[in-house]
């Protein structure tokens, strides 16, 4: 009996150690990959600079915040479609386990390179449908829900009752976001909401001078869309007209002017895409971001002083989005 | 369209057209000297990009924007000289040089921008300028007399350019060694320099250029001209390489650009002829060029390289 209680401390030590080891392979990242030390070899294509506090930059911050061991790759600039359909089927080839094409218009490239790789997963965005590869995952933002609570704020602010929107050419996820804008400033009171589309996702003279043109027909109240909105913030901010932002975080361009920026946080759905392909399920299945899953998030400037009510009211909204109980009319 | 026709949405309009048409004035009568002397540079886009980059990274680490203006135009110089030592000293073919001069502007300013600044920051932009007296004209004096002063100096370089093309021994030098090299060298004009100071002239414009676009807007992306370049060297088509006639072509095409935002604004063109509208300026351009190609005729020489026999 002695001999057995002598035992005791050693096997609360031992199993002490056994704890300690579980714990930290229980805060350890998901080993599942193909890189150095089974990281998840993740790359991105992306038409527009990594760094643009828009679309791009939403996918970067996005697989940077994964919470799994990353090495990732990134290819942006690539408005050319034929340059980023090379690029995708080279990171395919050099055998990364997920190649995220960002961008609709890479739709057509990746329907024909998919195929060739089927042990990669391809994560393709903004796109509704897999268009029936099983080894591609969709994703898409209910972009309409922020724009929602951005056009209802918009219209609280607003004196003139008219509120200007930059966008640049109608697709993907600018037209929900604009159509969702539009619908909750008139909701929220504002007589009038006259869009720009400029034609291009990439023109920041056009993006200022379509400001520009918003100011001079009563225009107090600005957003915009895609990364060439730059520009138009800096118009913005030189009149000294708010500012919404989408896709990132947009103060840091206006800090005394910018409300409120409906960011995207892709991780959410990134993290589902992952989960199933641990289990075997490369892809397959389409994904959205909204409010409800927290891939959307509003992130206010709190340097800008909104009137006593507006922000309860702002919030009351995206709760009633989120619960069902509001509708963005879209 | 009766909202379009009032005079403060038409004061808008001038004005937003004459901003649009600056860089786009400043970079083709730089070309315009450089074709009249016989050399093409289609390399223009990434002069404006590097200048661009640079004149925007002056003003984030010293906030000054004089120093900024100064340093798109040596930039613009610097280009210059390599693009003059590839197609005047060595003879390289004009086309092709001008479309790598491109590519390594377009290369190198987004390589810059990420290493050196990374996610785009917002700049002082270039203040307006009031003119005196003439600022107070009523509508009139608020579109063309309250703007950057680069823009003023692209409006004066067009006599300036004028002048020195018909009326200075240099400027007919540049003429003949556009029209007929072999005459003018057997003259005692040297092809080579006269080119290659129209090419640094050209460039440095084409630098000046870069800087009041990104000075203008406050803010450097990657891409930044979106082409804007490539118009330019149009515009010297268009305006059948004569300064005035690119002045016309570069307020022809700001003022369509400007015209199609603000109608776009007030509902007039509406969301779903959006695209449409977009192609007007382009379109507008190439019916211009038809038109003019059959009255119009390029220098003699241009593209092609000068060797002496």
């Amino acid at each position: 009996m002695k001999k057995q209680w002598k035992l005791i401390p050693s096997v609360l030590v031992m199993l002490g150690a056994l704890a300690l080891v579980g714990a930290a392979c229980g805060d350890d990242a998901p080993a599942t990959g193909s890189g150095e030390g089974g990281a998840l070899r993740v790359a991105i294509v992306a038409p527009s600079a990594s760094d643009d506090l828009a679309f791009s930059q939403s996918m970067v911050d996005s697989v940077n915040a994964l919470e799994r061991d990353v090495e990732l790759s990134v290819t942006d600039g690539t408005f050319i479609v034929e340059d980023a359909a090379a690029a995708i089927r080279g990171y395919a080839e050099d055998g990364n386990d997920v190649v995220i094409a960002h961008g609709t218009q890479f739709g057509g490239s990746l329907m024909e390179i998919a195929p060739d790789f089927p042990d990669v997963t391809f994560v393709w965005g903004t796109a509704s449908d897999t268009q029936g590869l099983d080894n591609v995952f969709a994703y898409a933002p209910a972009a309409d829900e922020g724009g929602y609570v951005n056009g209802s704020i918009a219209a609280s602010l607003s004196e003139s009752g008219v509120i200007g929107v930059v966008g640049p050419i109608e697709a993907g996820d600018a037209v929900a976001y604009i159509n969702g804008f539009e619908a909750g400033a008139i909701a929220g009171g504002a007589s009038e909401v006259n869009i720009t589309y400029t034609g291009s996702f990439g023109d920041v003279a056009l993006a200022a001078e379509a400001a520009e043109a918003h100011l001079a027909n009563k225009v107090d109240v600005l957003t915009g869309t895609a990364q060439m909105v730059v520009g138009a913030v800096g118009v913005a901010a030189d009149a000294g007209v708010p500012w919404f932002g989408t896709q990132a975080n947009q103060t840091s361009l206006a800090p005394d002017l910018v409300v409120a920026s409906q960011v995207y946080h892709w991780e959410v759905v990134l993290e589902e895409m992952l989960t199933l392909r641990d289990s075997g399920v490369l892809g397959g299945q389409a994904f959205e971001i909204n409010l409800a899953n927290g891939g959307l998030v509003i992130e206010f400037n709190d340097a800008f002083e909104l009137p006593a009510g507006v922000r309860d009211a702002a919030d009351a909204m995206i709760e009633g989005i989120t619960n069902g109980t509001v509708n963005t009319g879209s | 369209m009766g909202d379009f026709f009032t005079l403060s949405v038409l004061v808008a309009t001038a004005a937003s057209a004459i901003r649009l048409a600056t860089p786009y004035l400043l970079a083709s009568l730089g070309e315009t000297i450089g074709q009249r002397s016989g050399v093409l540079n289609l390399g223009v886009d990434g002069v404006m990009l590097l200048s661009a980059f640079f004149s925007y990274w002056t003003v984030l680490e010293t906030g000054n924007l004089w120093l900024a203006v100064l340093v798109g135009l040596v930039t613009g110089l610097a280009v210059g000289v390599l693009y003059g030592v590839i197609t005047v000293r060595l003879s390289a073919t004009q086309g092709i040089s001008g479309i790598g001069i491109f590519i390594f502007g377009l290369g190198l300013s987004d390589l810059l921008f990420r290493r050196q600044v990374g996610t785009p920051k917002p700049v002082r932009r270039l203040p307006n300028v009031d003119i005196p007296v003439l600022s107070d004209i009523p509508y009139l004096g608020e579109a063309l007399f309250q703007r950057n002063l680069l823009t003023y100096l692209a409006f004066l370089l067009v006599p300036a350019t004028a002048l020195l093309l018909s009326r200075t021994t240099f400027g007919l030098n540049i003429r003949s060694v556009g029209e007929n090299p072999q005459a003018a060298d057997s003259l005692g004009v040297s092809v080579e320099r006269t080119r290659f100071i129209a090419i640094l002239m050209g460039n440095s414009m084409a630098g000046l250029a870069g800087a009041a676009l990104v000075l203008q807007l406050g803010i450097f992306q990657p891409n930044l001209t979106q082409g804007l370049g490539f118009i330019a060297v149009a515009l010297v088509y268009f305006g059948a390489w004569r300064p005035v006639g690119v002045m016309g072509g570069a307020l022809l095409y700001g003022l369509v650009n400007a015209t199609v935002l603000q109608w776009k604004a007030l509902g007039i063109i509406p969301v779903s002829g959006s695209d449409l509208a977009n192609m007007a300026p382009a379109v507008l351009t190439i019916l211009a060029l038809i038109v003019l190609a059959r009255r119009v005729h390029a220098p003699a020489a241009l593209t092609r390289p000068f060797t002496r026999h």
